[in-house]
């Protein structure tokens, strides 16, 4: 048995480019990697927001109709629903003048049983400390 | 020897962060490492054949060729290509089209993984 933690840590800020979602995406690409691996070998992933990456999780996006695309709610939910440990930087949220309340905190309407974190950076950092790689976007 | 995984999600051209990464996988081919480069974003399009040399912009169609030919990895996420209209019979020789999970799967078995992220 063997698992390796992967850090997905975003400061990229959501639409202006594609990172963030990029990273949205590849991390949830972990609930297939099974197929490249052997028997016992699995992904274990973590998605942090950092910086203006925490706008990423800002609640009522609009991007669909907006731009015609996906939001990046959607893809944190679905993240949430995929069992994907999902850090949100309270400091940073803090600095962007935002509350809990206006963070997406859970998926329960897609029936996730897991819901986001609001932590401190130093939780991060010991996350990222404990990770066998971390992918920075 | 140990085995390298290079995320590209830099422009091939408009920035020199791919130059960067191919000569870094150079580098660890000469010194006998393993390499699997994964191109995703705009990174794919250095997978895409075709390319014409300009003075004003680096080319690196023949370099890449040149380190797969030499038993370097190089694989483009497939959807991030479709996305950009380039499809499976634009792609250069000998490289590989796959989805975002390969690229997981290689940083799981690679001693060390540089992320190189987009714009």
């Amino acid at each position: 048995m063997s698992i390796k933690k992967m850090a997905f840590i975003v400061d990229k800020m959501p639409y202006k480019s594609e990172t963030s979602r990029l990273a949205l995406t590849h991390a949830i690409a972990s609930q297939t990697v099974e197929i490249h691996l052997e028997d016992g070998e699995n992904v274990e992933p973590v998605l942090a927001f950092i910086g203006a990456g925490v706008l990423n999780c800002l609640k009522n996006q609009k991007a669909s109709e907006v731009y015609g695309v996906t939001t990046l709610e959607s893809h944190i939910q679905n993240a949430l629903l995929t069992d994907i440990k999902v850090l949100i930087c309270e400091e940073d949220v803090k600095k962007y003048g935002l509350t809990e309340d206006q963070i997406i905190m859970d998926a329960e309407e897609l029936g996730a049983d897991i819901t986001s974190e609001l932590v401190p950076f130093s939780t991060i950092m010991s996350e990222m400390e404990s990770s066998d790689h971390i992918l920075f976007f | 020897m140990g085995k390298l995984t290079i995320g590209c999600f830099s422009s091939l051209v408009g920035s020199m962060t791919l130059d960067f990464a191919v000569k870094l996988a150079e580098a660890a081919r000469k010194k006998g490492h393993d390499v699997d480069m994964w191109l995703s974003g705009n990174g794919t399009m250095l997978s895409k054949k075709g390319q014409r040399s300009f003075k004003d912009y680096s080319s690196l169609e023949k370099t890449i060729t040149d380190l797969v030919a030499g038993g370097a990895n190089v694989t483009a996420c497939e959807a991030c290509a479709e996305a950009r209209g380039f499809h499976k019979e634009d792609l250069i020789s000998g490289f590989g089209r796959k989805s975002m999970d390969w690229y997981l799967a290689s940083c799981f078995s690679a001693d060390r993984v540089l992320h190189i992220g987009g714009e």
